[in-house]
């Protein structure tokens, strides 16, 4: 079989084999056609344009003494370090430690939503960057360092390019990232306080998307390495992460079912994925779960081609408060769809008022502050239990991804003080608040 | 109607590591003909079987992602630029 070369980008160290140490990867194999390359900056097949996964070499056998080597790993995801691909020595290098956060059993929402089983908040808030982002980061930062790379770059809508930032600073690395120009201004603050460059395109984040994908066949890309593009196979398996901390904050279990938001649809698909290794790998029993995709009503591609039963998904121009789900070309949408069809899943859009409804329902009940996306996911929830489509008497975990502090813009309206009083209790009292 | 290509480092084995190239066609469809005249192979590698364009290969007009447009029958005036991007996922 012919082994393309599917340079997509300057590798500096003119490396793409065996001598890249990124622990169990083996190879990168294509998703549309299976074909392998060496591990490599590559993200396409030069084949068929297919995005490009890491294949493994996972340890086998053992899923006691596997199970024993986690729990007794760092809280964070370096816990994992055995199925991601990064060096056996990769909790010693100079990292954000990012995951292990918080499983919320959120009793009073479930009360309020009508569930009787267990429902969890999987709030990943709790990061250094206070989004999901750095779990991904952090093992893009690894393969920049594995293939030579100096400058730590990416597209961005807003979560993104804080988490590229802060590592890149921990590590010792440039960074220059590159996001819609129109970002919330808490978003775009946190991108630009760990004082890398961040450049803010006229478009949204679809053009950012292009503009990036044409500066890294360009001369001026050379050596940059864009966590999201050229190092997307190895940024993308962090969100694995997730999975693998769901099962074992829930005592080495599958929930039964995951709401998990979708912008590119890349987190969800990982997801999934790290919840069939961990049934292959004999660390949880093997029994059936169900994965639904949450998007924001302005920006819903493949909530709409799930509900026409299309394959395939149409761009669109995304019009939402939800700016980090805003990709209106997600690139793993029609793996959404297959594996919110296989598990039995569906995917589920709402619109923005009920996007800040949610996000207050998840303050008011359970003292979470989600960003937009959280209320995507709990607003989903909420309309996929009242549809029936979710089973309220089933175990259920529910992502949140980042935290509401970047997204103030969306509540601020509606959550202002209840009083402004004079500093005494007759003040106090004509306010009606005694 | 001549319009200029910009071709992905991963095609660039097809064009003599050129980064762009001039092709003919009044619109998109006869653009990639023209390309495949001109580069043999290159066309299979934007194109599927049935002749659509692959589904993780986005081709702008200018600005314009062609998905939003007539796909391989939008309009290629003269002096255009045509980009062809493998689709990356981001957030």
């Amino acid at each position: 079989m012919a082994v393309h070369t599917a340079s997509t980008s300057a590798d500096p160290s003119g490396t793409t084999d065996s001598r890249v140490d990124l622990g169990p990867a083996a190879a990168l194999s294509c998703r549309e056609c299976g074909e392998r390359i060496p591990l490599g900056p590559h993200f396409a097949c030069t084949a068929c344009f297919g995005p490009l996964e890491i294949a493994y070499e996972l340890p086998d056998g053992d899923p006691e003494g596997l199970r024993k080597r986690i729990e007794a790993g760092p809280n964070n995801i370096w816990r994992y370090a055995e199925l991601l691909p990064v060096p056996a020595g990769v909790a010693d290098t100079p990292n954000l430690n990012p995951g292990f956060t918080k499983l919320v059993r959120a009793e009073n929402l479930a009360r309020e939503l009508g569930v009787t089983g267990e429902l969890h908040i999987k709030d990943d808030s709790g990061n250094p960057t206070h989004s999901f982002k750095d779990r991904v980061v952090a093992i893009a930062v690894q393969a920049a360092r594995a293939f030579g790379f100096t400058t730590l770059s990416c597209s961005s809508t807003g979560n993104l390019a804080g988490a590229v930032g802060a590592a890149a600073a921990r590590a010792g690395l440039r960074s220059c990232v590159f996001i819609p120009h129109d970002l919330e201004q808490g978003k775009v603050v946190m991108a630009a306080v760990y004082g890398g460059e961040l450049v803010g395109i006229e478009g949204n984040y679809d053009d950012v998307n292009r503009f990036c994908s044409e500066l890294i066949g360009d001369p001026i890309g050379e050596n940059w390495g864009f966590v999201n593009v050229n190092l997307r196979p190895y940024y993308a398996e962090g969100s694995k992460t997730l999975a693998y901390e769901i099962c074992e904050q829930l005592g080495w279990r599958l929930p039964d079912q995951l709401v998990v938001p979708i912008a590119s649809g890349s987190q969800l698909t990982k997801i999934d994925k790290g919840l069939r290794e961990l049934i292959a790998l004999g660390l949880v029993e093997d029994r059936p779960y169900k994965i639904f995709g949450a998007q924001a009503e302005g920006c819903s591609p493949v909530s709409q081609a799930y509900k026409n039963g299309h394959d395939v998904v149409r761009p669109v121009r995304p019009s939402t408060i939800a700016k980090s789900l805003a990709i209106g070309n997600p690139a793993d949408g029609p793996y959404v769809l297959d594996i919110a069809r296989r598990t039995g899943g569906a995917v589920e859009d709402v619109n923005d008022e009920q996007v800040v409804d949610a996000i207050k329902l998840l303050a008011r009940t359970e003292g979470i502050f989600a960003e937009t996306a959280g209320g995507v996911t709990v607003g989903v929830t909420r309309k996929l239990i009242e549809s029936g489509a979710l089973d309220p008497t089933l175990t259920t975990v529910v992502l949140n991804t980042g935290d509401g502090l970047k997204t103030l813009d969306a509540v601020a309206p509606t959550s202002q003080a209840t009083a402004i009083i004079r500093p005494n209790l007759d003040s106090f009292r004509e306010a009606g608040l005694a | 109607m001549s319009v200029n290509v910009r071709i992905p480092t991963i095609l660039r084995t097809y064009t003599d590591g050129k980064s762009e190239v001039s092709a003919e066609g009044a619109n998109l469809g006869e653009v990639l003909a023209d390309l495949e005249r001109n580069h043999q192979g290159i066309g299979a590698r934007v194109l599927d079987d049935t002749g659509k364009l692959r589904r993780f290969v986005n081709v702008y007009v200018n600005d314009d992602d062609v998905r939003f447009a007539e796909g391989l029958a939008t309009q290629t005036p003269d002096g255009a630029g045509v980009s062809i991007i493998p689709a990356v996922a981001g957030g």
